[in-house]
């Protein structure tokens, strides 16, 4: 038997993995709870940004960040449905480490009617020493 | 009849062929599809439509991270191409595969309607440029100019001599 939050958690790992964007990059979702989630991205040539050092482009650890923050929003359970980034801002505190998969944790910590508030951080394999974090606004649907 | 004017074309030459390795040498940049379009110093970002940029498959919808990515993409260029501009034109040669790139320290984005499945276009504003801090805004916009999907400001830290 699965519970509906465990159904709830299946239909929003499918739904993620589906997107086309988060596809191309091969993130994977690794849990997704109450208001939260986590997805891998794994070290891919495709997605260096600097050539010299091999680290990967900070476009890419937005996805990642834009995609798990959504996730979060998804798997909040005042928010139904869809959802779509209104903000999110980045703060880059280190490069991540050439080879290394990097993992976002996301947490939605206030959803109002029609906003979601969410935070996350990235890290690659050292995870007590954030890649980066982020903050966003989200918009909440079928309210 | 001292200085004669350089012919346009070794002009147009030498910028669009800095242009080429900075953009070129970069696998993300290949990857997204990106490239930039050149009016004198001008530069535009060119994001060609393709399906793997969907982040909404229902609406269809461009994904807000493939926006970002644009972005930021076209923030750094844009810094880059302005930090080396006037050596360029100073006839300098630039080996731009050994040179450090702009590091991001923040980047922050406004999503403002839904990225549509075609074509998206994007020009950064240089409003900062110290020798350590740099700060960029940049515009994205697909059918009208005038109608951005999305904007953002970054701070960047700019590459030191001893990096």
């Amino acid at each position: 038997m699965t519970s509906p939050k465990d159904r709830k958690a299946i239909i929003a790992k499918q739904f993620i993995e589906a997107l086309p964007y988060a596809k191309a990059l091969g993130m994977a979702i690794d849990e997704v709870g109450d208001g939260t989630a986590t997805i891998t991205m794994p070290y891919d040539r495709k997605l260096i940004g600097d050539p010299e050092t091999g680290v990967i482009h900070g476009g890419a650890v937005s996805a990642l960040m834009d995609t798990c923050c959504g996730a979060a929003v998804m798997a909040h359970p005042a928010a139904l449905g869809g959802t779509a980034t209104i903000d999110l801002r980045i703060d880059y505190m280190r490069p991540a480490k050439p080879g290394d998969a990097i993992k976002t944790t996301a947490t939605c910590y206030h959803v109002t009617r029609s906003v979601a508030f969410v935070r996350a951080v990235t890290s690659d394999s050292d995870e007590n020493r954030p890649v980066a974090t982020a903050t966003g606004a989200f918009t909440v649907e079928g309210a | 009849m001292a200085n004669r004017p350089e012919p346009v074309q070794v002009i147009k030459q030498r910028r669009d062929a800095m242009l080429q390795s900075l953009v070129e040498g970069v696998p993300y940049i290949q990857f997204m599809g990106i490239r930039f379009d050149r009016r004198g110093d001008e530069l535009t970002g060119v994001l060609p439509y393709q399906d793997m940029l969907i982040g909404n498959p229902m609406l269809p919808a461009l994904h807000g991270g493939a926006t970002a990515a644009f972005l930021e993409v076209t923030a750094i260029i844009e810094l880059t191409w302005t930090s080396l501009w006037s050596r360029m034109e100073a006839g300098e040669e630039i080996d731009v595969s050994s040179h450090r790139l702009p590091k991001t320290i923040d980047f922050s984005v406004d999503y403002l309607r839904s990225g549509l499945p075609r074509d998206a276009y994007a020009r950064a504003r240089v409003n900062r440029y110290g020798r350590r801090y740099a700060s960029v805004h940049v515009e994205a916009w697909q059918d009208n100019r005038t109608r951005l999907f999305s904007q953002a400001t970054g701070h960047f830290l700019m590459p030191q001599k001893d990096d």
